[in-house]
């Protein structure tokens, strides 16, 4: 599916989150100039397409004591990389899983997972149950933790096509 | 973003319940609050009411819709730096100062700097790997997306 110019000011005006109204998808409209209808079906076609990935809260892990967190790293045999890798992206408390390249002779890892728990122990009693999940197909891994945030800017987006 | 844990007792039975199920989805209908308060046993006006507080007091980041960044449009690298210690601060400072670098991190690593550049086009990724280079003269070690994987990420409330 290709987005027009109607679903990109869709996502502007959606990208931030949803109004806390009775009728959100409505209100929504109302700013745009679109119906009720056209809002749902469209975002409902974005999402049947996976450019919505889903509609839902996102709960602030801090907040709620997952205060741990690690990026893991995994150098996982080729073959085996993308159906461990789903097994992994599963587990509900890695909340980013994706393949990328390894730099070699820099960086052996190709299997990224964020790991979350409420302190650091417990994040490493995650990264052993992943260890365990890999088995044989794992030649080595790491688990690299934040110190410090040095930027974060929100992703930015126009509503222009 | 609130970073810290919640004093006890910011949250209540309901609450919990709330934040348990609408972190697996939220319905795409005329009236989303009355239909999944059904399913909680809370009332359309009270599931707003207290979304709206769990998003006052820091426990929800986000509610609405999560897009796909590149199926939007646009490309995202993760890239990687070996800074020296006595370096840091201003590598920092030249990196942060690209409008591509959304966010960047300092890791316990040798590669200690971690980023991800957001570029409107694919092209745009290497250009601003490149210049990060001239101007630091430290490699950057660039790891895009091969694969994403389905996520299972859930939060016990």
């Amino acid at each position: 599916m290709s987005i027009d110019a109607t679903d990109r000011k869709i996502i502007a005006a959606t990208a931030g989150g949803l109004p806390m109204a009775a009728a959100p998808y409505a209100e929504v409209g109302g700013w745009l100039g679109l119906d009720e209808a056209e809002v749902i079906a469209r975002m409902a076609a974005m999402q049947e397409a996976g450019i919505i990935r889903r509609v839902a809260l996102a709960p602030n892990h801090y907040a709620l004591g997952m205060v741990a967190n690690g990026m893991s790293v995994w150098d996982v045999a080729d073959d085996q990389a993308l159906a461990l890798g789903a097994k992994v992206g599963a587990l509900d408390f890695v909340s980013h899983c994706y393949l990328r390249p390894r730099a070699l002779p820099d960086w052996p890892y190709n299997l990224f997972a964020m790991l979350h728990g409420a302190d650091r122990a417990e994040v490493e009693a995650k990264r052993a149950e992943v260890a365990a999940l890999l088995g044989q197909a794992c030649r080595g891994h790491d688990i690299l933790y934040s110190t410090r945030i040095l930027k974060k800017t929100g992703l930015r987006l126009t509503g222009e096509g | 973003m609130r970073r810290t844990r919640l004093p006890d007792g910011s949250l209540d039975t309901t609450d919990r319940a709330i934040l348990n199920a609408l972190q697996v989805g939220f319905p795409l209908t005329p009236r989303p609050f009355a239909d999944a308060g059904e399913g909680l046993g809370v009332a359309e006006g009270d599931l707003i009411v207290r979304l709206t507080r769990l998003r006052e007091i820091g426990a929800i980041t986000r509610f609405g819709p999560f897009y796909d960044a590149e199926a939007m449009g646009g490309a995202f690298c993760l890239c990687a730096m070996d800074v020296p210690q006595a370096r840091f601060e201003e590598v920092v400072t030249l990196v942060n100062a690209l409008p591509e670098v959304a966010h960047n991190y300092e890791r316990a690593h040798r590669l200690n700097m971690w980023f991800v550049l957001a570029c409107e086009k694919p092209e745009g990724i290497g250009k601003a790997a490149a210049r990060i280079e001239r101007e630091t003269g430290l490699k950057v070690l660039r790891f895009p997306k091969l694969h994403e994987f389905f996520i299972g990420f859930r939060v016990a409330a």
